[in-house]
């Protein structure tokens, strides 16, 4: 998915193609827990602080394990439920008080799902499912049909075939089109596609990655791409957001990534990546154990009970996100001049 | 006695039979293992991958017709009675699946479970059974097993649990280790632990092992031969590296190349055309037919049989891809 | 071991390809469910009898229903004239059978529909919106959920005073924790759906997501468990008429009809047990009825 900068002649766009399409600072969110008479006796730390730029036109790729809150990162940016605290400013304007509303917000932002079955309501055909979302914003009946067979079309579905069937006459990738084609059908400037291809079989799932591709080429779309898969991020992306236990740990563009990780959980994920080659087995474990409970995460850096690397300095401090190289940024004490960190120190004097 | 198989497979068929619908699931299916040997069930969600195996130990609903011959350590196990089979699931052969929550009880501590099944196999004392299970958890790599004898499924962690689990299977010594999709639900992190932990255990204890899987990379990380099933039938077998290396069969080599993998950044993928088979319509000649890029007319004329193409590999294909490399 | 088998026929059968049969709307595909069950069919042509024999008991009944004749009382069955006898004051059994179905399904019927509406309401609402809201509501149909629903329609109507209307009521206020109950666990499991949450990230309201997709989910299960609550609704009816809490003389009534009937037991058996006969046959039918609309609303495919 190659930049060709289409942005300069979006008529949607408002700050110019330099300005991010999505900004967000310092989001955060706690579940509480509650006991048996209703009382909270603890947060989960789904999102704690989370904050990050999304470029115009570019694909942005979210890995992380589960519990690191991708998801709920995605849910938050939707407002599908509501953040305890932070900004999401679309492209210049606050949502909210004197920025958009959150309609107009939801215009400009859709998300497809990971459960292609669970995401459609059984008792909708395509047409009607897609047609909803138009209908919810002002578009008469037969207009919002004939706008939802164009997407349909758009998705590769023929609608003489696929506009009144429903979710169970459908297989997995097809059902798959019909949540992207609703994603699109308001024709959005951001798409959130929260693990959306995870469940497809290898086969399907190169479809509708191609599909995307195409789509993103032809409606100028810019994506957010959460997925556990790292191969197929990879494949995606132009920048990779790495989270552990609802933190950010690192930030840059997928070469840098993928080829020079500065923080080594992000180092210990890809290496556990399965070899495809049966001669190039992984020999010794990456590493060792769960993550922990975000419940209880752990105090400085919350990586550090899994790292080899830990130092006296990652207990008692927090790592920040710092740069580490061009576009390239790590919360990482060994990676941070001046941390205390002995790697640190070393990294110091060389330069 | 010690070259026989363990496991021996042939002409197996499943169908699922009830009012509404008679559908083939297995079909024609035959293979045989030796102890120590991995073979890996690689196939996308409905090619029966899943249904074969559990098909080993009657693991099948009600409604599933068995028909064909399969062999675990010599006996017969199509015709054996309810009991025979209970002494059968376990000690000969034992199963791992996919979510450990499904196959340990929430309402008993891991240790309780473990020794439960112990006692009843092997009638030892309790105290000799719990001897065993912290033996079994420290084998598996439990941290601090001792304490985690007393706790319950829920108190673990994803990866503890899917170990307490392997540990169980383990309990009465199987000769063949079944393995469903074990390690899918778990973070990178994490299945790359449980991978390498049944690999070296599976080594240890000679297990012969059958691993299902939808995940090429799971089979070459464990795999020593791997049978791609495409629509209940095995369309390609054959050792790991010659089938990820130089696929036989069409659908084979269509699953590698829509594969993601590093190299294909920034590129289309090249899937394989149109939907997974319809099992309750499938076309008279070969199933991938109508997806096959090798497709011509002959392709139509009946189901294709296994043909050799090559040192151990077979392929359910007229023209398999191997034959016209060499000839080219 | 428990064995959950990966390819099931419900998920490996249906693969849309184009030549296949259409299989239509969900409620297409339940009727065509209830008509293949031979029991659930059955019962659908004796209750169809019934309310059929019940909308035109003017025209087909044999005789006047309230007219009284001392000297032809307690006539046995197959008496010339009087096919089903007559009852303890020489009324004619079978009019009477006829006309009573019109107040005891009725009885059965009406209080099922507005406990449906309100309890319905009140469940989705709660489910929809959880917190606070459900709280709120939920508790309030707690309290009344925990009296025997028996118990709790005669103190109604004890309250409120006899009368049809008075017991219409009161049958309706026992209704309405039941069905709120299976409202709101229901809408409580629809709503946390991917699609219900892709409806909100459309933007829309929760009044229309509510209508548009919340409804279309939980009408089903609901009306399956309302269906069975007919059975019920007229055995209390007729035990609130029986225990002269319902419908007065001289009303044809099944369940008052039973009660009069009742002191005439050793002298016409027969007559004396065929109003229970109806209640039975009707009750029933409702029951096995809804019963095989549960299993056609569990198929999914």
């Amino acid at each position: 998915m190659t930049d060709t900068h289409p942005s300069d002649t979006d008529p949607r766009d408002r700050g110019g193609p330099r300005q991010p399409i999505l900004s967000v600072r310092d989001l955060k969110k706690y579940f509480p827990l509650r006991g048996p008479l209703g009382t909270i006796n603890a947060h989960v730390q789904a999102v704690d602080g989370v904050s990050f730029d999304v470029m115009k036109g570019e694909t942005l790729g979210v890995v992380g394990e589960s519990g690191c809150g991708k998801s709920t990162t995605a849910r938050l940016l939707m407002r599908l439920i509501e953040p305890d605290a932070g900004s999401v400013v679309l492209d210049g304007d606050p949502i909210g008080h004197g920025g958009i509303t959150l309609r107009e917000l939801r215009r400009n932002m859709q998300m497809v799902f990971q459960d292609s079955y669970a995401s459609l309501n059984p008792r909708h055909t395509a047409t009607e499912e897609i047609s909803f979302g138009l209908r919810v914003h002002g578009i008469p009946a037969a207009k919002a049909r004939e706008q939802a067979l164009s997407s349909l079309r758009l998705v590769g579905l023929d609608p003489t075939l696929f506009a009144d069937r429903y979710p169970h006459e459908m297989s997995g990738g097809q059902r798959q089109r019909v949540n992207v084609a609703r994603g699109i059908a308001l024709n959005p400037r951001l798409l959130i596609l929260d693990e959306s291809v995870s469940a497809l079989d290898k086969s399907v799932q190169a479809q509708v990655l191609n599909l995307l591709a195409e789509l993103k080429q032809r409606l100028n779309l810019t994506y957010i791409f959460i997925s556990h898969d790292l191969n197929v991020v990879h494949h995606v992306s132009d920048r990779v957001l790495v989270m552990y236990l609802g933190k950010v740990v690192e930030l840059g563009p997928v070469d840098r990534i993928y080829r020079a990780a500065a923080h080594p959980y992000t180092r210990a994920l890809f290496a556990s990546r399965l070899s495809m080659n049966p001669a190039l087995r992984v020999e010794a474990v990456p590493l060792s154990g769960d993550p922990p409970n975000p419940v209880r995460p752990p105090s400085g850096c919350r990586f550090r009970t899994r790292c080899a690397m830990a130092e006296a300095i990652c207990a008692a401090a927090e790592p920040m996100l710092s740069s580490v190289a061009d576009a390239h940024q790590a919360a990482c004490h060994a990676v941070i001049p001046g941390s205390g960190h002995s790697q640190a120190e070393a990294l110091a004097h060389a330069a | 006695m010690p070259h026989d198989p363990v496991v021996e497979v042939s002409d197996l068929s499943v169908r699922f039979v009830n009012r509404d619908l008679d559908l083939q699931v297995v079909d024609g299916v035959s293979f045989s293992l030796a102890a120590g040997e991995v073979l890996c069930l690689l196939g996308e969600s409905g090619s029966g991958k899943s249904v074969t195996m559990r098909a080993l130990l009657r693991l099948l609903p009600d409604y599933a017709r068995i028909g064909g011959k399969i062999r675990l350590a010599g006996k017969d196990v199509t015709t054996m009675t309810d009991r025979q089979l209970e002494a059968v699931r376990g000690p000969v052969g034992a199963m791992i699946f996919q979510e450990p929550m499904t196959a340990l009880d929430p309402v008993f501590t891991i240790g309780t479970q473990i020794s439960e099944t112990i006692v009843s196999h092997e009638g030892v004392s309790y105290r000799e059974a719990r001897k065993r299970s912290l033996e079994l958890l420290e084998m598996v790599q439990i941290p601090s097993a001792e304490r985690r004898l007393d706790s319950y499924p829920h108190e673990l962690s994803g990866g503890l649990r899917q170990r307490a689990m392997i540990a169980l299977a383990l309990s009465c010594r199987p000769s063949l280790l079944l393995a469903d999709e074990p390690t899918t639900a778990l973070d990178a992190t994490v299945q790359i632990q449980i991978l390498l932990l049944i690999r070296s255990l599976q080594r240890e204890l000679g297990m012969a092992t059958i691993f299902v899987t939808h995940d090429i990379g799971v089979a070459c990380e464990v795999a020593d031969r791997v049978s791609v099933m495409y629509a209940g039938r095995f369309v390609e077998t054959g050792p790991v590296a010659d089938v990820i290396g130089r696929p036989g069969h069409p659908y084979t080599a269509g699953l590698l190349r829509s594969t993601v993998h590093a190299e294909s950044r920034g590129q289309l993928l090249e899937s394989i055309p149109g939907g997974p088979p319809d099992l309750a319509d499938l076309p008279v000649g070969c199933s991938f037919g109508p997806r096959c890029s090798q497709h011509h007319a002959a392709c139509d004329a009946g189901v294709p049989a296994m043909v050799p193409i090559g040192e151990g590999r077979m392929a359910r294909c007229l023209r398999p891809l191997l034959a016209t490399a060499e000839a080219a | 071991m428990s064995a959950t088998v990966e390819t099931s026929p419900v998920a490996a059968a249906p693969r849309a390809t184009p030549k296949r049969r259409r299989t239509g709307g969900f409620w297409r595909r339940v009727a065509r469910h209830v008509m293949r069950d031979k029991l659930a069919l059955l019962c659908t042509v004796i209750l169809a009898l019934i309310a059929l024999s019940a909308i035109f008991a003017p025209w087909i009944a044999p005789a006047d229903p309230y007219k009284t004749s001392m000297m032809r009382r307690l006539l046995p069955p197959l008496s010339p004239g009087y096919i089903l006898g007559t009852d303890e004051l020489g009324r004619d059994m079978l009019s009477r059978l006829l006309y009573g179905g019109r107040v005891s399904l009725a009885m059965g019927i009406s209080p099922v529909i507005l406990a449906t509406l309100i309890g319905g309401a009140l469940g989705v609402t709660a489910g929809y919106f959880g917190r606070h809201v459900n709280m709120a509501i939920m508790r309030v149909v707690d309290v009344f959920y925990a009296f025997p629903s028996v118990l709790l329609a005669v103190a109604m109507a004890g309250v409120l005073g006899a009368g049809l209307f008075n017991s219409l009521i009161s049958l309706t206020l026992v209704f309405i924790p039941p069905i709120a109950r299976v409202a709101e666990a229901v809408t409580t499991q629809v709503r946390n759906q991917d699609y219900v949450e892709a409806a909100r990230a459309t933007g829309a309201s929760a009044p229309r997501i509510i209508v548009q997709h919340v409804l279309a989910n939980v009408t089903g299960p609901i009306m399956t468990y309302a269906s069975s609550l007919v059975s019920i609704a007229i055995i209390i009816s007729s035990g609130l008429s029986f225990l002269g809490l319902g419908a007065a003389p001289p009303i044809a009534d099944w369940g008052l009809m039973l009660n009069t009937l009742r002191q005439a037991i050793y002298v016409a058996p027969i007559n004396a047990v065929l109003p229970g006969v109806m209640i039975f046959a009707a009750s029933v039918s409702f029951n096995l009825l809804s019963d095989s609309l549960r299993t056609a609303m569990d198929v999914r495919a």
